[in-house]
C-alpha cells in the first residue's frame, strides 16, 4: 500500500469519488435514453463519471506528491453552530419567532470561547425584538410570533 | 441616439423614490458588510434573496447590485484605517493604505480610494451601457450548441482565473452542476435526487446553498481562528490629498479602471482578481517600486478603482448573455428567477425598464456612496468595535430567518444547515465554494442546452466543433486550460526532482 503523502488531496479526492458513486447509485433507475434523446439519467451519469475520474486523479496524486496535513480543531463550534440552526428549524413553527430567535442566539453564542450567559441572553432578546420589528412588521412575513399553543397567531 | 434614449428610460426608472430608496439601502448594507470582516457580499446577497420576493424585481436587483459595489467601498475603509480587510478584494489595499494611515495620510488615502472608485464606477456603467446592445445582438444568434460551449468556456475561465487548485475547482463545478439538477426534470417530469422530500422536487434553492456554503462556513472558519482586533484609532485630520498624491494617483486610477473593467467581463473575474492584478500592475510600471508596501498612493488608487470597475462590468455577461461570470452574479441569476425573469439577451427587449434602470441605478449608487461614505467613516469604524462573539449569532439568526421565510418551510432551514456542514468540510479540504455555486446555477441550463443541441444534431456530438462560434469558444476554453496546466506541470516536475535528490 502506497503512503498517503498529501492528506488534503487524498480526502478531497475521496469525497468527490463518493459524490460521484452516490450520483450514479441513486440515479441507477433513471432512464438513460440515447444521445439524440437524452433521458433524465443521461446528464447525471456523465457528471457522476466525471466526479469519480477527477476524484481518482486527486487520490492518485496524493500518493505521489507531498502536501499539507489537515488541521483538526475541536468540533465544538461546528456542532454548536449547525445544531443551533437546526434548533431554530425545530422550534420556529411551534414556539414562534421570538422564542426560536432567543434560543438560536443563546445556543450559537456558546460556540465562542468568550461565552457569557448574561450577554448572550440580552443580545438574544434585543435581536428577537429587532427581527419581529424588521421581518414581521417591516417586511410583512407570515410567521407565528408567539407559541401557537397559546392561541395567538 | 439609441443609447441616450435608453439611458433616459433607465434614468426615469432609477430615480423613482422607491428605487432610490432601495439603491440607498443596498449601498448602506453593502458598505456595512464591506466593513465587517467575516461576512462577504455572497453570503449577504444570499441572505437577502428570499426577502426580495415581495419587492418589485427592478428594486430587488437595484438593491442587490448596491450590496456588491457598496461592499467594495466599505472594504477599503477598514483596510486603510485599521489594517483589516473587511472584504477579500480589499486585502491588497491594506498593504499601502494602512501604511499611508500610519504616516497620517489616512484621509487622503480614503479620499483617493473613494474618488477612484467613483471614477471607475462611472466608466464601468458606461461600458455596460455601450456593450449591452452589440452583445445582446450577438447572443440572439446563439443556438443551443453555442450556449453549451459558452457555458463551458465560462466555467473553465472561472476555474483558470480563480486561485487554488485546478483539479479541485473543476470537481467543485461538476459537483455544483449535480446539485443544480436536483429536482424535477423538465423534459420527463421525473424527480431526480429528491430522496422523497417534497421540498426537493422543486430543486435546491440558490439561497440555501449560498447561505450554507458561504455564510455558515465563513462563520465557522472565523470562529476557529483567534480573534485579533487591536483597533488603532487614527485621527482623521484632513480628507484632502496633496498635489503630489493627486498627480500620482490619476494615472493609477485610469490603469486600475482599465484592468478592472477587462477582468470584470471575463468569467471567473470580478472584484477580487481585479484588485490583485491592478496592484501587481502598479508595482510593475512604477518608477518607485520600492515604495510599495510603505505607503505608495498608487497601491491604493489602482486596486480600489479596479475592484469597483470589475464589480460593474461583471454585469455585462449576466445581463446580455445570461451567463454569470462569478459567484455574486450567480446569485443575481437566483434573484431574477425568483421573479420569473430568465436572464439573457431577451431581458433587454422584454424588460427594458428593468435593464436600463439597473444600469443607471449603479451610477446613482456610486454617487451616493461617495457622498455618504466619507462623512460616515467614523460610524463604520465604530462598528468594528462590536466583538465577533456578538456579531456572528446575529448573522446566523438573519440567515436562518431569511431561509425560513422562503416558503415557511423548516426543511429549507435543515438543507441550509447541511450545506453549512458541507461548506466547513470544503473549507477544510481547500475546495473553493465559488465554482460550486457557479456550476449550481448553470446546471439546469447546461443540461437543457446539451439536450437540445444533441437533439438537433440527431445525436452527433461533433456539432459543437462544426459550428464556428461554438468551436471558437471551445478552442478558447482549451487554450485557457493549457495555459494553466503548462506551468503547473513544470512546477510538479521540479518538486519531484527536489524530492528525488533528498
Amino acid at each position: 500500500m502506497a503512503k498517503i503523502r498529501n492528506p488534503k488531496d487524498f480526502a478531497a479526492g475521496l469525497m468527490f469519488v463518493g459524490f460521484g458513486v452516490a450520483a450514479i447509485a441513486i440515479g441507477i433507475g433513471y432512464p438513460l435514453g440515447v444521445a439524440a434523446r437524452m433521458g433524465p439519467g443521461y446528464f447525471p451519469r456523465i457528471l457522476g463519471i466525471m466526479l469519480i475520474v477527477l476524484g481518482a486523479v486527486l487520490v492518485l496524486r496524493a500518493l505521489r506528491l507531498k502536501g499539507e496535513k489537515i488541521t483538526l480543531e475541536s468540533p465544538r463550534p461546528l456542532l454548536i453552530v449547525i445544531g443551533s440552526v437546526v434548533l431554530f428549524g425545530l422550534t420556529a413553527p411551534t414556539l414562534g419567532l421570538v422564542i426560536a430567535s432567543i434560543l438560536l442566539i443563546v445556543a450559537s453564542s456558546a460556540a465562542s470561547t468568550e461565552f457569557r450567559w448574561k450577554e448572550a441572553l440580552v443580545s438574544g432578546v434585543v435581536l428577537a425584538a429587532l427581527s419581529v420589528a424588521g421581518f414581521i412588521w417591516g417586511l410583512g412575513l407570515q410567521f407565528s410570533v408567539w407559541p401557537t399553543f397559546l392561541g395567538r397567531g | 441616439m439609441d443609447l441616450i434614449s435608453n439611458l433616459a428610460l433607465g434614468f426615469g426608472v432609477a430615480v423613482s423614490p422607491i428605487n432610490l430608496l432601495y439603491a440607498l439601502i443596498g449601498c448602506l448594507l453593502g458598505t456595512l458588510i464591506g466593513v465587517l470582516p467575516g461576512i462577504g457580499p455572497v453570503a449577504t446577497i444570499a441572505m437577502l434573496l428570499p426577502i426580495t420576493y415581495g419587492v418589485p424585481p427592478v428594486s430587488a436587483l437595484i438593491m442587490l447590485a448596491g450590496i456588491y459595489y457598496g461592499a467594495q467601498y466599505g472594504g477599503s475603509t477598514t483596510s486603510i484605517l485599521v489594517n483589516l480587510p473587511g472584504e477579500a478584494s480589499s486585502a491588497v489595499t491594506c498593504l499601502d493604505g494602512y501604511q499611508m494611515a500610519r504616516k497620517g495620510r489616512a484621509g487622503a488615502a480614503l479620499c483617493i480610494a473613494a474618488l477612484g472608485s467613483f471614477f471607475a464606477g462611472c466608466v464601468g456603467t458606461l461600458l455596460l451601457a455601450a456593450f449591452a446592445l452589440p452583445m445582446t445582438e450577438l447572443a440572439l444568434k446563439f443556438g443551443p450548441a453555442e450556449y453549451f460551449s459558452l457555458m463551458v468556456l465560462g466555467m473553465i475561465g472561472a476555474v483558470v482565473l480563480a486561485h487554488g487548485s485546478l483539479l479541485r475547482a473543476i470537481a467543485m463545478i461538476v459537483l455544483g452542476l449535480l446539485f443544480g439538477i436536483v429536482g424535477t426534470d423538465v423534459n420527463s417530469g421525473m424527480a431526480r435526487f429528491s430522496f422523497g422530500v417534497p421540498e426537493l422536487t422543486d430543486g435546491i434553492g440558490t439561497a440555501q446553498i449560498a447561505v450554507g456554503v458561504f455564510g455558515f462556513a465563513e462563520i465557522l472558519m472565523s470562529l476557529t481562528k483567534k480573534e485579533n482586533r487591536d483597533i488603532l484609532q487614527q485621527k482623521l485630520t484632513s480628507l484632502m490629498p496633496n498635489r503630489e498624491e493627486i498627480r500620482r494617483s490619476i494615472p493609477a486610477v485610469i490603469r486600475g479602471t482599465t484592468i478592472g473593467s477587462l477582468l470584470g467581463i471575463l468569467p471567473g473575474g470580478g472584484a477580487l482578481l481585479a484588485s490583485f492584478a491592478a496592484y501587481g500592475l502598479e508595482k510593475k510600471v512604477s518608477r518607485r517600486p520600492k515604495e510599495f508596501g510603505k505607503g505608495a498612493v498608487e497601491g491604493v488608487a489602482g486596486p480600489e478603482s479596479a475592484n469597483n470597475a470589475a464589480a460593474q462590468t461583471s454585469f455585462i455577461p449576466l445581463l446580455t448573455l445570461g451567463i454569470p461570470p462569478n459567484a455574486v452574479m450567480a446569485l443575481m441569476v437566483g434573484a431574477m428567477t425568483i421573479h420569473n425573469i430568465q436572464p439573457g439577451p431577451q431581458v433587454m427587449t422584454s424588460n427594458p425598464g428593468l435593464f436600463w434602470g439597473l444600469i443607471v441605478s449603479m451610477w446613482i449608487g456610486n454617487l451616493m456612496l461617495v457622498v455618504l461614505n466619507l462623512p460616515l467613516i467614523g460610524m463604520w469604524v465604530k462598528l468594528l468595535t462590536v466583538p465577533y462573539r456578538l456579531l456572528y449569532p446575529a448573522i446566523l439568526l438573519f440567515c436562518a430567518i431569511g431561509v425560513y421565510s422562503l416558503s415557511n418551510s423548516t426543511v429549507d432551514v435543515y438543507i441550509t444547515a447541511l450545506f453549512g456542514f458541507m461548506g466547513y468540510i470544503f473549507a477544510k479540504l481547500e475546495c473553493e465554494p465559488a465554482p460550486l455555486l457557479l456550476g449550481f446555477v448553470l446546471g439546469p441550463l447546461l443540461e437543457e442546452n446539451l439536450r437540445r443541441a444533441m437533439l438537433l444534431s440527431r445525436g452527433d456530438p461533433t456539432v459543437f466543433f462544426t459550428r464556428p462560434i461554438s468551436l471558437t469558444m471551445l478552442l478558447l476554453a482549451g487554450f485557457l486550460l493549457l495555459l494553466i496546466v503548462a506551468p503547473q506541470f513544470r512546477k510538479t516536475r521540479e518538486e519531484a526532482f527536489v524530492e528525488g535528490e533528498a
